[in-house]
């Protein structure tokens, strides 16, 4: 028992149970969702719960954990999932992508490589990719069964006769181990080809949908699209305006009222260290 | 020009939070609200954030309504996170409601039936004037005249048109229901899966959709068979004793409506029936549940399935208020990472379609 | 009562341990996983075995095994799990005798893999860099692992698991304190 009185990661055990055989399954098919019994977290539903829940499953004492929002850690709801696990886990936090064992992310991936033995636990509003498509589980379910993605392709080659590019910036569909399709949870489609082969553990966590899935290490992680038009990933076309990076994904910010505006790196982590090493080098 | 991230998140949320608290508290020159007065005077508060909050505890849903400034979705929220960390020690028998301690009982399909109708502490037929009375505190009411005690029993209306054959059997079944808050919803749902997401989800949302039943959306021809509130004894059979012990009584209130039914091959036509139950004073809840319910089993009896209401994931996906609330509210969390990549997008398809 | 042995000695940081080194095995198939919390469980029950069960299986998961009396004692005292005598009826399987055919066990639908049976299977000995060659998800080029004990025909039998995806089986060696797992995912080859 924690000081306030509940268990350890504040799931009671038979719930992390549940949920660690859903996780288990998740991986031995990647990219397949599986449903859980999500609970009510101390959070709402729709900030992070099914990511909590699967950090509080796995968590342990001697884990060392980090949480981004909008790739920076010091985001509201970052800090306060933050201090949720500090409280009921006693666990370390770290904001030092390098030094986690676990990273809990909503909407990024960090920019620093991640390793062996590091799990990314991602946020997941939607865990299915088709649903602006087809809002009906039970008919959803019959088309992962069957592997049919047709309305997805049909979806992606309207918007290129279209626009001449698919239209989808972020959330952009994924093929995992070449079998399901995949939301890579409202993460920009920068971030797309970060999940490919990744050495690290990827666990998704959606509490209000009630589904847990996984890609394993090393599994082949593949951004839908078409040979004649492949799939592009944007950034702005800047450098950030602090650290320089010219390859991470980068912030708009608004600086005054009359167009002004700059650019700055989105991880908030790589831009400091970054920052640092250029200081140390001057 | 120089840029400084916007740091100090933590100390924001503190300060928030300070705020939050004095401002729940109000004027301290005021009389704080103690949870007692809650829980007496503000009842029917009460009895919605236990039935949404799926946790019968008067005094936990008093308290979860003065945490929450009397906003009752967020209090129903706070009763189910409370829950949710409960042990769990077994399930209760099934209440018997043909046995309720009845405060108040009416029928729309007979004037008279045994048992008698009671009309009990209603807002029907008052004149919805405001009392300027109450305003200048108006004191303690006169007690209410006491009828002497009627006849003890109180068939069920449902019954009594079961004994003619009108009413379509209920299938009694001895299988344990899935759990909703252990299991994830699946489709298509059997009923005590529908009823269980009807009890906790939000009055506003079935009130509605209820409602369109009767506006032609689901072709519904409700009667209200019965509506009946009172006291029920919640009995639990602890399985090392092998008999069951009284847990306590619980307020509850039950509507069941009654419903055309065309018939169909296999069945003459009858009644069936829509069902609702719900924790407290719950009127407006429990009969808009029954309709919802009866809606819900347009596809098990052979009609067709065309409206909302009708729809089974529309319904029990949409229905809880503490999952809408959540995701509704998520908007409010940061997007800009989301949001840039819509940006660069959009600028990007106005430059090629400029260009061309 | 009185003869049972005890479970894990510190359950909720022990069933994380070991829930971290399945997740881990699982994840990277073929590599070798210890803990050091071990139970003490009743013979024939491998360490680790009893650990995965303990860990995984409670009231809401119909258990198979063939250790005898004693280990199904033990486990339905600690876990508080059924036990059911249907290996096809079993969400969790543990073998320290033959091998169940893999073909009769639950291998989920098409709809819902997920819903399948893990086997838990003892065997005589386990050791990396040498013997199968797997390739898979979570491999990066290849893991070597070598398992004592496998009745003839395994490979085989594995195979035809794999083609199943995504129904399927997945599996847990376990041998003394180690455990390796071998998700439906993961191809063999080369001799054990």
């Amino acid at each position: 028992m924690t000081a306030l009185g509940y268990n350890f990661g504040y799931l009671d055990e038979n719930t992390k149970r549940m949920i660690r055989r859903a996780l288990l399954k998740a991986v031995a098919v990647p990219g397949h969702q599986v449903p859980f019994g999500a609970r009510e977290m101390p959070l709402p539903y729709g900030w992070g719960t099914g990511g909590i829940a699967v950090t509080a499953s796995v968590i342990g004492a001697g884990d060392r954990l980090k949480v981004i929002d909008q790739g920076a850690d010091d985001t509201t709801n970052a800090v306060s999932i933050r201090r949720f696990f500090a409280k009921v886990a006693g666990v370390e936090t770290t904001e030092r992508t390098g030094e986690a064992t676990i990273i809990q992310t909503r909407h990024r991936i960090p920019e620093t490589r991640l390793r062996e033995g590091q799990i990314l636990v991602y946020q997941v509003p939607m865990p299915e990719p088709l649903f602006r498509l087809e809002p009906r589980v039970s008919e959803t379910k019959r088309m992962h069964a069957l592997a049919d993605y047709g309305l997805m392709h049909v979806k992606l080659y309207e918007d290129i006769a279209r626009h001449g590019h698919v239209a989808m910036s972020y959330n952009y569909p994924v093929l995992v181990g070449g079998r399901y399709l995949m939301s890579p949870s409202p993460i920009p489609a920068f971030d797309n080809p970060k999940m490919d082969r990744m050495p690290a553990l990827q666990l998704f966590g959606a509490g209000r949908e009630k589904r847990i899935y996984a890609v394993p290490p090393y599994t082949a992680v593949k951004s839908l699209d078409f040979e004649d038009h492949p799939f592009r990933p944007a950034r702005a076309d800047a450098p950030c305006a602090l650290c320089g990076s010219r390859e991470s994904y980068l912030d708009e910010v608004v600086v005054d009222d009359k167009g002004g505006r700059m650019f700055v790196c989105s991880d908030t982590d790589y831009c400091a260290t970054r920052q640092t090493q250029r200081e140390a080098a001057e | 020009m120089a840029y400084v991230a916007v740091k100090g998140g933590e100390r924001a949320i503190e300060a928030a939070h300070a705020w939050l608290a004095e401002e729940r508290r109000g004027d301290p020159a005021l009389p704080e609200l103690s949870l007692a007065q809650i829980e007496a005077q503000l009842g029917l508060a009460v009895d919605r954030v236990m039935a949404e909050g799926a946790c019968h505890d008067r005094g936990l849903a008093a308290l979860a309504i003065k945490q929450a400034r009397g906003d009752l979705i967020e209090a129903a929220f706070l009763l189910r996170a409370y829950r949710t960390t409960l042990p769990r020690f077994g399930a209760s028998l099934p209440v018997e409601t043909e046995a309720m301690r009845v405060r108040r009982r009416i029928s729309a399909t007979y004037k008279e039936l045994p048992g008698g109708q009671v009309l009990g502490p209603t807002f029907d037929y008052t004149h919805r004037l405001l009392d300027f009375a109450l305003a200048a505190e108006g004191g303690v009411p006169a007690s209410a005249p006491e009828a002497p005690a009627g006849e003890l029993s109180m068939p069920r209306v449902t019954g009594l048109l079961a004994q003619e054959g009108l009413m379509a059997p209920e299938q009694p079944s001895e299988a344990e229901p899935r759990d909703l808050t252990r299991e994830p919803l699946d489709f298509p749902a059997e009923r005590p899966l529908r009823l269980q997401a009807l009890a906790r989800g939000d009055e506003g949302f079935l009130l509605s959709l209820g409602y369109s039943t009767q506006r032609g959306y689901g072709n519904a021809h409700p009667f209200v068979g019965e509506i009946r509130m009172g006291a029920v004894m919640v009995e639990f059979e602890p399985p090392e004793l092998g008999f069951p012990i009284d847990l306590g009584e619980i307020t509850v209130t039950e509507c069941q409506m009654v419903n055309q039914f065309a018939g169909s091959k296999t069945e003459p036509p009858q009644f069936t029936r829509g069902y609702g139950l719900v924790f407290g004073q719950g009127e407006r809840k429990a009969m808009t549940m029954a309709l919802v319910d009866r809606a819900l089993r347009a596809a098990e009896l052979g009609e067709p399935v065309e409206a909302p209401a009708q729809d089974q994931e529309f319904v029990l996906y949409h229905c809880d208020n503490v999952e809408a609330t959540g995701f509704v509210e998520h908007l409010k969390l940061p997007h800009y990472v989301d949001f840039q990549s819509e940006l660069e997008k959009i600028r990007l398809l106005r430059r090629e379609a400029g260009g061309e | 009562m009185s003869g049972l042995t005890p479970g894990f000695a510190d359950p909720v940081p022990d069933a994380q341990a070991w829930f971290r080194a399945l997740l881990e095995a699982m994840a990277r198939p073929g590599r070798i996983q210890r803990v050091a919390a071990l139970p003490q469980a009743p013979a024939p029950l491998a360490p680790a075995a009893a650990a995965v069960l303990l860990t995984l299986a409670d009231a809401e998961t119909p258990v198979w095994m063939d250790a005898g009396p004693g280990a199904e004692e033990w486990l339905r005292f600690h876990a508080g799990c059924p036990l059911v005598a249907e290996p096809g009826a079993a969400g969790f399987l543990l073998a320290a005798g033959a091998m169940p055919e893999l073909a009769a066990l639950d291998a989920g639908t098409e709809e819902e893999p997920h819903r399948s049976a893990t086997l838990i299977l003892q065997v005589a000995g386990l050791e990396t860099g040498r013997g199968w060659r797997l390739t898979g998800p979570g491999i990066g080029t290849e893991h070597r692992l070598s398992v004592e004990g496998l009745p003839g025909g395994f490979l085989a039998a594995w195979a035809a698991n794999g083609r199943r995806f995504p129904r399927g089986i997945d599996l847990v060696l376990c041998a003394g304190d180690r455990l390796a797992a071998l998700p439906r995912t993961t191809r063999i080859e080369g001799a054990g």
